[in-house]
């Protein structure tokens, strides 16, 4: 494999970790504008565990992913306190937070960043995408998952059925906060170095959206996101300096287009096999 | 059956500024029997299914849940205690399929870790999807259940709506409006599902204008005008109550009415 194309499938899979941090909140009617931050803050802790700490690299990853978990469910209480657009800019403060306090504290580095003594290779990053992967479809699966989306339809008549509507956020916002992190963790050990900088709010933009633009109806909208969002620009090579603008516009186009992502539902039971193959086995709901 | 009410109002009183939409309302719900509430519009009536479902907080009074208090309590713990309800403007999660729609009512009859983190999706005979698709057949909705609700006729998503506020198996069902934008065949069918769903205990509290399913539903009705209660009895001698009458068509000519007809 040529090192563009490894280099490429190895931010593609952080990424796509990433996006589906991003995606498990979104799914429950939650924008989290600070994902750089939960990133930054896995990335250090493996960072700083690893080289400083001189723990293993496995343990490392684990406490990585718990800590983001935990900095995820405790910023939950004030970030849930509010709503639509205000919730958008806690988040982003939360992210430019985060990166301001790694940029200006000596123990990680300031502006000089980290070096991590640790290398994983493509094989791990590939493993751990295809796992959160699936994780988050069996997620999305579970009676936890139906109310993330009853609560993104209907958030008042959700209430009413019943559904604990801040505890499924809060899990929402742990669970989204244990992705991120380990996207952070695994990044920090690819590429062997990490600054503050790259954790950038412009960061948190892009991956925001993967998630919107693929769709927060289903699993599958991160992966369509991620996909489209990674493969275009190189698609676009040819057309030089023009092609910010050219995938600006596409961008533009898909939102005019596909207003609720990529993947939305509908569209996954048109293509669904039962559908496709067993239709007469419905009985009589498609005898007329 | 109990002699016990299972659903009590008392004094409760509801202001929005100066104005009391719900004035010291007191009545009582008969256990396993189907109460009709009715009024004119405006007169308090969804304001009073938001107190009892705790949308709203009361101001004062009290309500009483098979002799509990619930006022205090928040709405989803009102439906653990065994209240459920539905919507004058429909309310099914738009990008969830019929199924999902129905199963979301089942959310209190199964949230422990184990019911919750199990692959409900991907699990096409599980007791739960069975018993919604029982449900679902049962009301007559005669659809493909993994289909959208939306783009169903209104009167199907109507329906749906009735059934997933039963799926909790509730002891007290107040239903909003349910016959309203019904065809006559579908209202029909809506009152002999509702009589054949009184299970062991089921009462029901039913808004609704249309008078001849209130009067076939429904052997109990209370009438509501301006936020005040003004007649609480049976359902057949509702329409010769005066003040429900003024209610409805106004003093004057309900003075001039009663007068010809005494003379």
């Amino acid at each position: 494999m040529s090192g563009y194309l490894a280099g490429t499938t190895a931010i593609l899979c952080i990424n796509l970790i990433f996006a589906y941090g991003i995606f498990v909140t979104a799914a429950s009617g939650q924008i989290n504008l600070g994902g750089a931050g939960f990133q930054a803050i896995g990335g250090y802790a493996t960072g700083w565990l690893t080289s400083e700490a001189q723990w293993p690299m496995g343990l490392s990853i684990v406490a990585a992913v718990a800590i983001t978990a935990l900095v995820g469910f405790l910023i939950s209480f004030p970030v849930l306190r509010t709503r639509g657009v205000y919730m958008v800019l806690a988040t982003f403060a939360f992210g430019e937070v985060v990166a301001g306090f790694l940029l200006h504290t000596d123990t990680f580095g300031g502006a000089m960043g980290m070096v991590v003594p640790f290398h994983i290779g493509l094989g791990i990053l590939v493993l751990s995408a295809l796992v959160v992967t699936l994780l988050t479809f069996y997620l999305m699966a579970t009676r936890l998952g139906l109310t993330m989306r009853a609560i993104n339809d209907d958030e008042d008549a959700s209430v009413v059925m019943g559904v604990n509507v801040r505890a499924v956020q809060v899990a929402a916002f742990t669970i989204g906060g244990a992705f991120t992190g380990l996207s952070g963790a695994l990044y920090a050990l690819n590429f062997g170095f990490i600054e503050a900088q790259y954790f950038n709010s412009l960061l948190s933009i892009y991956v925001l959206l993967f998630v919107l633009i693929g769709g927060v109806q289903t699993a599958w909208g991160p992966l369509a996101g991620s996909l489209f969002f990674t493969l275009l620009p190189e698609l676009f090579r040819v057309g030089g300096s023009w092609r910010y603008l050219i995938f600006g516009v596409v961008i533009v186009v898909m939102m005019m287009l596909r207003p609720e992502g990529i993947v939305t539902r509908s569209m996954i039971r048109r293509l669904s096999p039962r559908r496709l193959f067993a239709r007469p086995a419905l009985g009589s709901a498609d005898a007329r | 059956m109990p002699d016990r009410p299972a659903l009590q109002l008392d004094g409760v009183t509801k202001r929005f500024g100066g104005l009391a939409v719900s004035d010291n309302i007191s009545f009582e719900v008969p256990s396993g029997a189907r109460t009709a509430l009715i009024g004119p519009n405006g007169a308090g009536k969804t304001t009073l299914f938001n107190l009892v479902s705790g949308v709203y907080k009361v101001d004062g009074g009290r309500i009483l849940l098979d002799g509990e208090a619930i006022h205090q309590l928040p709405p989803r713990r009102r439906v653990r205690a065994g209240l459920s309800r539905s919507f004058q403007n429909i309310r099914l999660m738009p990008h969830l399929s019929v199924i999902e729609n129905i199963m979301l009512g089942q959310l209190t009859l199964a949230s422990g870790p184990r019911s919750l983190l199990a692959p409900l999706a991907w699990q096409r005979r599980s007791q739960w999807r069975l018993q919604a698709e029982t449900s679902m057949r049962s009301a007559g909705i005669d659809v493909d259940p993994d289909a959208s609700v939306n783009g169903l006729p209104y009167g199907v998503r109507k329906k749906i709506e009735v059934v997933r506020a039963l799926m909790s198996r509730p002891r007290l069902l107040m239903l909003d409006e349910p016959a309203a934008g019904l065809n006559p065949r579908e209202t029909a069918e809506l009152s002999a599902f509702l009589k054949s769903v009184a299970w062991d205990g089921l009462t029901m509290l039913v808004v609704e204008h249309d008078m001849s399913f209130v009067h076939d539903l429904c052997e109990h009705t209370v009438v509501l005008n301006f936020g005040r209660l003004i007649y609480d009895g049976p359902t057949r001698s509702v329409q010769d109550d005066a003040e429900v009458r003024a209610a409805y068509l106004g003093n004057r000519r309900v003075a001039s009415n009663g007068g010809e007809r005494a003379a």
